[in-house]
């Protein structure tokens, strides 16, 4: 009882404070994963009764900064003062019983316990000698579910829920916890447009009630309603930091999100000539448990083409290509050189000749490339298997110096050729690319790109590109889908993608 | 709490069941009786076990470790020192505790596989152990305890019920308790724990004492009841994994579910002894096809039944 007290004194004297002075500063952060480094450097403040928005595309380091804060991963180095007291390095739980809470991207309730269960957890003090609850404690349950409208779903477990309220109940969870400094994760992420502006309003009465509320999110156009301060990351450091609006005209900020100068090579659909496409995606849905991922989606691609789908991160792009590849049921209809693909498994897929690079890469760490290369040539006779290795050894010449290695021990840029060259050895009529720039530098972009450009110009192969990062979708793709909340909102040639999406991207 | 325990039939069954047990001495068998007795320590073996399981969400492979520790504390302190059984006992207890601090910090940093693993091999060392040190502790041959508690079936068979119902009791509070509700957050997901501000660590780790007290005790009395210990019938993995497959007959997170099992399964084996050496596959064969298809065993099915 006593630590919850005093959380809640905390929040009390927050209140009193004037919202000049910063609770959180964050000093010369770093984090390091082995070579990659996710956070550099990173300098950032928070005040009492202020919204700071911390954006970034996907692999900026954003969400890592906000484990670092509540202690979930260690700092490589840097401080972490919250109200004047190092926390940098502590255990997760203390820092959260020092007055911060955390509101996950994905709703992780206990699924076998209540609803109430759930609230009242957050709100039991880290004793073992307190078997059972103070009375005021169910009291407060009660109190904090209607506060956040779950108050008529008390007894039901979280799998029974809609999306929405599982979403009200990480609220509820973090409300109870009733912290100085809350770091919200996504807030938005597969919400409607209603429920995104309930769940606003709930993080309004944060910043009234005096907390400091850091969101985490994709893009300036989600958080700028709500946000006082901006501040924008990529790979790991800061490149900007103002009001929503001057991070939005932000050079380097543009150049992150719609590149600069971009060079389009489209060929016109009417040069390809078949006269059916090679892919058809018709009228495709996917849900997950509650959530819709995909809301009755087209699209399709001809035989020798290139076609990006962009959009941000959540939009739906990964849950196309699994629906593709067969890892998630839909409803809808693909078909694949005239046959439907419904019913047939991921494996009978990959060998009809689709090839999935999956943003995680899934490498086989332990084994070396040469292993992993010659896994992918399994169904390759031996001529046929050198053939190719030797084909993608000059495609990607790196892989040759090392092929020796374990993948694991690559670097990131090495670790997406590899993926890229493994799926290649499979000899695959489609290859799809789900997001290969993924927190890669543009040195080594530039590199990928020139081998994308290279298969385009010199084999049969079809693309078809997932990514956010539209310097990178844009140079070698003939036509451009744009996916947003599940949905395609634009289709078209990179020229006209440029004229006609540019500003509203961001 | 106490009114809605009153209200809820289950707990009426299981007074009446207590009730049932207790007056079956004055009308079965003695042999029976020692069947029951020995089938109720592992009970709570079982119990405790689903503690760490159920709730902890950690697999431990050494349930014989603490209970090993327990009785041969206990037996060897009787043999060696002849202090009064009760000190012994306490001893016994005492040792599986300090073992299980022992074990269980190092063990616990590790999670998932590696936990159970540590586990494993801490049973086989004490085997090892049991066997090298065969002048204080009897080895292969085993360990003779001069001393009982009673040499009336009765008695004892009382004595094991009322431990049961007791430990029994005090698990089934403890993990509807809201430290058991803590334990289950740390065992489901502890990143999400450690963000509300519980430290997930020390939860596990008295999770794992607790159980270690529960198998330490029930050990040491199970010395004195029978009056040997060997490593092939308190130590040897082959008990640990019926320890296991009972709790997990019963019903994983159940506790009670744990007793019952334990009770099924001493009791089918001793049906199925007419069938000689296949008493063992067919059982193991029962087992089996309880997970596959009923992963959350006799009381999972009844469980659900009242909710839906």
């Amino acid at each position: 009882m006593k630590a919850e007290t005093m959380i809640r004194e905390r929040a009390e004297t927050a209140q009193g404070k004037a919202a000049t002075e910063p609770c959180l500063i964050v000093k010369g952060l770093t984090k390091r994963f082995g070579g990659l480094v996710a956070v550099n450097n990173l300098d950032l403040t928070l005040k009492h009764g202020e919204i700071l928005g911390l954006i970034g595309p996907n692999g900026s380091g954003k969400s890592t900064v906000m484990k670092l804060i509540i202690g979930l991963e260690r700092p490589t180095s840097g401080s972490i003062l919250l109200d004047g007291e190092e926390v940098a390095g502590l255990p997760s739980h203390k820092i959260a019983r020092k007055g911060v809470g955390l509101i996950f991207q994905h709703s992780r309730p206990l699924q076998r316990q209540t609803v109430f269960e759930n609230i009242k957890l957050a709100l039991l003090p880290d004793s073992l000698l307190k078997l059972f609850a103070d009375p005021e404690v169910d009291e407060r349950t009660r109190a904090i579910a209607e506060s956040v409208g779950l108050g008529t779903v008390l007894d039901r477990r979280p799998a029974t829920l809609p999306f929405a309220d599982l979403r009200k109940l990480e609220l509820a969870k973090a409300i109870a916890r009733n912290p100085g400094v809350v770091l919200v994760d996504e807030p938005f992420a597969g919400l409607t447009q209603n429920e995104m502006a309930a769940f606003a309003d709930l993080i309004r009465k944060f910043r009234a009630e005096g907390r400091a509320v850091l969101l985490v999110d994709h893009n300036v156009k989600s958080v700028a309603a709500l946000a006082d301060r901006v501040i924008a990351l990529y790979l790991g450091e800061r490149v900007a930091e103002g009001t929503a609006d001057e991070v939005m005209r932000n050079e380097t900020v543009r150049r992150v999100y719609l590149g600069g100068e971009i060079q389009t090579h489209a060929r016109p659909e009417a040069s390809f000539r078949d006269t059916e496409p090679l892919l058809q995606v018709k009228d495709v849905s996917v849900f997950y448990a509650k959530a819709q991922a995909l809301e009755g989606v087209s699209l399709h691609v001809h035989e020798r083409e290139f076609v990006s789908v962009v959009g941000i991160n959540g939009a739906g792009k990964t849950t196309l290509f699994n629906a593709i590849a067969g890892f998630v049921p839909f409803s809808g209809e693909i078909a694949w050189a005239g046959a439907p693909l419904c019913g047939r498994s991921a494996a009978a897929i990959a060998r009809g000749g689709i090839v999935q690079c999956p943003e995680t890469r899934e490498l086989f760490g332990e084994l070396t490339v040469r292993e992993n290369l010659d896994l992918g040539g399994q169904r390759l006779t031996r001529a046929e298997s050198d053939e190719q290795r030797s084909w993608l050894f000059d495609l990607f010449p790196i892989l040759k110096d090392r092929q020796r290695q374990n993948a694991a021990t690559l670097s990131g840029g090495e670790q997406q050729m590899l993926t890229i060259a493994r799926a290649l050895m499979t000899r695959p009529r489609l290859l799809i690319l789900d997001e290969p720039s993924l927190g890669l530098a543009p040195v080594i972009l530039e590199q990928i790109s020139g081998a994308l450009e290279h298969l385009r110009r010199t084999t049969s192969i079809t693309v078809l590109l997932g990514e956010q990062n539209v310097t990178f979708a844009l140079p070698q793709a003939d036509r451009v889908y744009v996916l947003e909340h599940g949905r395609f909102i634009w289709e078209g040639s990179p020229a006209r993608f440029a004229e006609e999406m540019g500003t509203g991207y961001l | 709490m106490l009114g809605r325990l009153v209200a809820a039939p289950l707990f009426w069954f299981a007074v009446a069941a207590v009730a049932v047990a207790a007056l079956l001495p004055l009308w079965v068998s003695g042999y029976v009786l020692g069947l029951l007795t020995i089938a109720y320590y592992f009970g709570v073996f079982s119990m405790s076990w689903d503690l760490l399981f159920g709730f902890a969400n950690e697999v431990n492979f050494g349930p014989t470790f603490l209970l090993g520790l327990g009785a041969y504390t206990a037996g060897i302190v009787d043999n060696r020192f002849g202090l009064p059984i009760w000190i012994c006992i306490v001893l016994g207890t005492l040792a599986a505790i300090i073992a299980g601090l022992v074990l269980a910090l190092p063990a616990l940093r590790v999670s998932g596989p590696y936990f159970s693993l540590t586990t494993v091999v801490a049973v086989l060392i004490l085997q090892n152990l049991i066997v090298v040190f065969a002048d204080l502790t009897g080895g292969e041959i085993g360990l003779t305890v001069p001393d009982v508690i009673s040499i009336d079936a009765a008695t004892n068979y009382w004595l094991a019920l009322g431990f049961m119902v007791v430990s029994g009791a005090i698990l089934f509070t403890l993990s509807r308790s809201a430290v058991g509700l803590i334990l289950q957050a740390s065992g489901q997901d502890k990143l999400q724990a450690g963000a509300l501000g519980f430290n997930v660590t020390k939860h596990k780790l008295v999770a794992f004492l607790i159980s270690a007290f529960f198998s330490g005790l029930g050990g040491a009395l199970l010395v004195f009841y029978m009056g040997t210990a060997s490593v092939s019938a308190l130590i040897d993995v082959s008990i640990g994994v019926q320890i296991i497959i009972a709790a997990v007959l019963g019903g994983r997170r159940t506790i009670i579910g744990a007793a019952i099992g334990s009770i099924f399964l001493i009791g089918l084996t001793e049906a199925l002894r007419p069938t000689g050496e296949l008493a063992t596959l067919i059982v193991s064969i029962i087992a089996l096809l309880v997970v596959l298809f009923f992963p959350n065993g006799f009381f999972g099915m009844i469980a659900r039944r009242e909710r839906a």
